[in-house]
């Protein structure tokens, strides 16, 4: 078990939005969080990514208390894509994936050529070796959230927390985002979690989902195994039919309608 | 052969045996040729004076020890390194506010520091008025400038403060701090205006900023200061690049975000208060200086040795010009700096706003 999340307790203020929850995440698998709107699914990928301190309960890192652990020590096996993650104006693409090697850092140790050949590695992976020296702020949208994997990549983590990393992509750009994750799945055997909104490209591109709706996780397991159209109804409150892909032969949502008005 | 990434990270890797780092080589040129105009624009200064004299003069008078020996050495060389070393010092402490609260408009103002100081001078130079006529003596060489320090320290606590929450916010802290600003500027004016038209004079001419009858006194803590800071300051360069993205970026690169920011702006807080007390607030080297020097470097966030050097050429810069322009009348060099300064802060609102609205 990589990751793990024992009774964990998560809020902001006064306001609880996690309770008691717990969680696993196996080596080398590829997890995707769903759920709706406000269910506390980026809450818990900031609190397994030490972002967010939990008000009761513990993360483990590989065993250990994530909370306990030097962060930079953290940061070498952890990698985290933040939702919506904003840069100094002006940064290339280049100087932002070459920040992702700071954990790897000290005042004299500032770019070895360990550093060299990861930021090389992270850009080609992305595609992004064309567009090195463009400022970030030039970018079009699905070259940005490129970019900012490709930082999450050349920190050289073998744990990767990503949230929601297709907003505001087209669904082409969706797929090309997720087919990345998927090759760092298969090729360097990462460990993925990740937050999407798209129930049908979580079931194609994810080895486990996780089901979760008021903080509380509903079901866990196989896409097949939690993409039912019982679970749909109790979580998202939705009435659909849950057919084959024709594509990956993973289960794929057809919406009917959603419970709270339901189609005359 | 070059890799792809050495070439876009637009530097030349320096390794020996397992330390390594990177050299930018715009940044180093700029920094060689910024400590040349400085050093040019000391010695100008320094042909100034009751006696004017040439450069060559000038350098003969250091090397030498004829009759100007002592002018220079004394009088001229002093002011014009306290001149150079406070540039230095506010501009550093500007890179490091602005990097701090991730806004190109922040400068050390907004940490309180100015306003602590000026309310507290103004203060001490009015109750000294009235009983002992007026701040002269070793109360004006020991007292005004340990007052502002005390001051400004004072200033910066209230700020930091009022604007932690579990933490520190950029943006939280700009806010708080233009409130504290605002209410030192009044208690400042108030000040001025129940005080005695002769102290009032004297206290106008401190919270200008003014380079007159700087002498080794102002050099020898600004100097101790930078030699301790700057070193501090540059070992938490890694840091302060990371301090400048999102919260949870900063967290995910394995930074300590609140201990980091705190002891930025700890080093910012001590760098201004120092010059201030040196030289009074002297006005927008610290916004200007960090922002000329990214450009001049080409790169997205101030350099901070470049920055130090910039803010070093500036204040000296407008030192020679307060001299000159209307000679033999001095002008506060704070006047100078105001002046040129208030048109590129309107070009920077400008800027902000359009890239807002874009």
């Amino acid at each position: 078990m990589r990751l793990q999340a024992v009774d964990l307790k998560l809020g902001y203020g006064d306001r609880i939005i996690v309770d008691g929850l717990d969680l696993g995440i196996e080596a080398g698998t590829v997890t995707t969080i769903i759920g709706p709107n406000g269910c506390g699914k980026s809450t818990l990928l900031r609190a397994l990514g030490r972002l967010l301190k939990p008000s009761g309960g513990e993360v483990l890192l590989d065993g250990k208390r994530i909370d306990r652990m030097p962060s930079k020590e953290v940061a070498r096996i952890l990698g985290v894509l933040p939702q919506a993650p904003t840069a100094p104006e002006g940064l290339t693409v280049a100087d932002l994936v070459a920040r992702g090697r700071h954990p790897h850092q000290t005042w004299y140790r500032q770019w070895s050529s360990d550093d060299e050949s990861a930021v090389s590695e992270a850009l080609s992976m992305t595609g992004l070796l064309e567009l090195g020296d463009r400022p970030l702020d030039e970018l079009s949208g699905g070259q940005r959230q490129r970019a900012w994997i490709s930082m999450a990549l050349a920190q050289g983590t073998d744990l990767l927390l990503l949230d929601e990393p297709t907003t505001f992509l087209d669904l082409a750009h969706q797929i090309e985002v997720l087919e990345l994750v998927r090759r760092l799945h298969g090729e360097l055997g990462r460990t993925v979690v990740m937050v999407l909104h798209d129930l049908n490209l979580a079931a194609r591109y994810a080895d486990r989902l996780v089901a979760m709706r008021d903080g509380k996780v509903i079901a866990s397991g196989t896409p097949a195994e939690v993409l039912t159209e019982g679970l749909l109804a109790e979580v998202f409150d939705l009435d659909a039919k849950v057919i084959e892909d024709p594509v990956a032969g993973t289960p794929l949502v057809i919406p009917i309608g959603t419970r709270a008005h339901p189609p005359s | 052969m070059t890799s792809p990434s050495e070439r876009l990270v637009n530097g030349r890797p320096l390794r020996i045996g397992s330390a390594s780092w990177l050299l930018r080589l715009r940044s180093a040129a700029v920094a060689l040729i910024l400590l040349a105009s400085v050093a040019a624009l000391m010695a100008l200064t320094m042909r100034i004076g009751d006696i004017p004299m040439s450069v060559p003069e000038v350098f003969q008078a250091i090397t030498g020890d004829g009759s100007n020996h002592f002018v220079v050495m004394e009088l001229r060389l002093p002011r014009a390194l306290t001149g150079a070393l406070v540039g230095a010092a506010l501009a550093l402490a500007g890179a490091i506010t602005q990097a701090v609260a991730r806004n190109p408009l922040a400068s050390p103002d907004i940490l309180g520091v100015t306003g602590g100081a000026s309310v507290t001078v103004v203060a001490i130079t009015m109750a000294a008025g009235a009983t002992t006529g007026g701040a002269s003596g070793p109360l004006a060489e020991v007292g005004i400038p340990l007052a502002a320090l005390v001051g400004g320290l004072v200033g910066a606590l209230t700020v930091y403060l009022l604007a932690w929450r579990r933490g520190m916010d950029g943006y939280r802290l700009v806010l708080v701090g233009i409130g504290v600003s605002a209410v030192c500027t009044n208690v400042k004016y108030w000040l001025l205006t129940v005080g005695d038209v002769n102290d009032t004079g004297k206290a106008m001419v401190w919270i200008t900023g003014s380079l007159n009858g700087r002498g080794w006194e102002h050099v020898v803590p600004v100097s101790l200061a930078l030699a301790v800071l700057i070193p501090l300051t540059l070992l938490g360069t890694r840091s302060l690049g990371a301090l400048r993205f999102g919260d949870d970026t900063v967290t995910g690169l394995g930074v300590r975000m609140n201990l980091a920011r705190g002891l930025m702006i700890l080093a910012a807080v001590l760098l201004a208060a120092t010059a201030t007390a040196s030289a009074g607030p002297i006005a927008f080297v610290a916004l200007a200086a960090p922002q000329i020097a990214l450009r001049l470097a080409g790169v997205a966030q101030p350099p901070l040795v470049v920055s130090a050097l910039v803010g070093a050429a500036l204040t000296t810069a407008a030192d020679l010009i307060s001299r000159t322009l209307f000679s033999p009348v001095e002008l506060p060099v704070g006047v100078v700096t105001a002046v040129l300064g208030a048109p590129y802060l309107i070009y920077l609102l400008i800027r902000v706003r359009r890239k807002a609205r874009s």
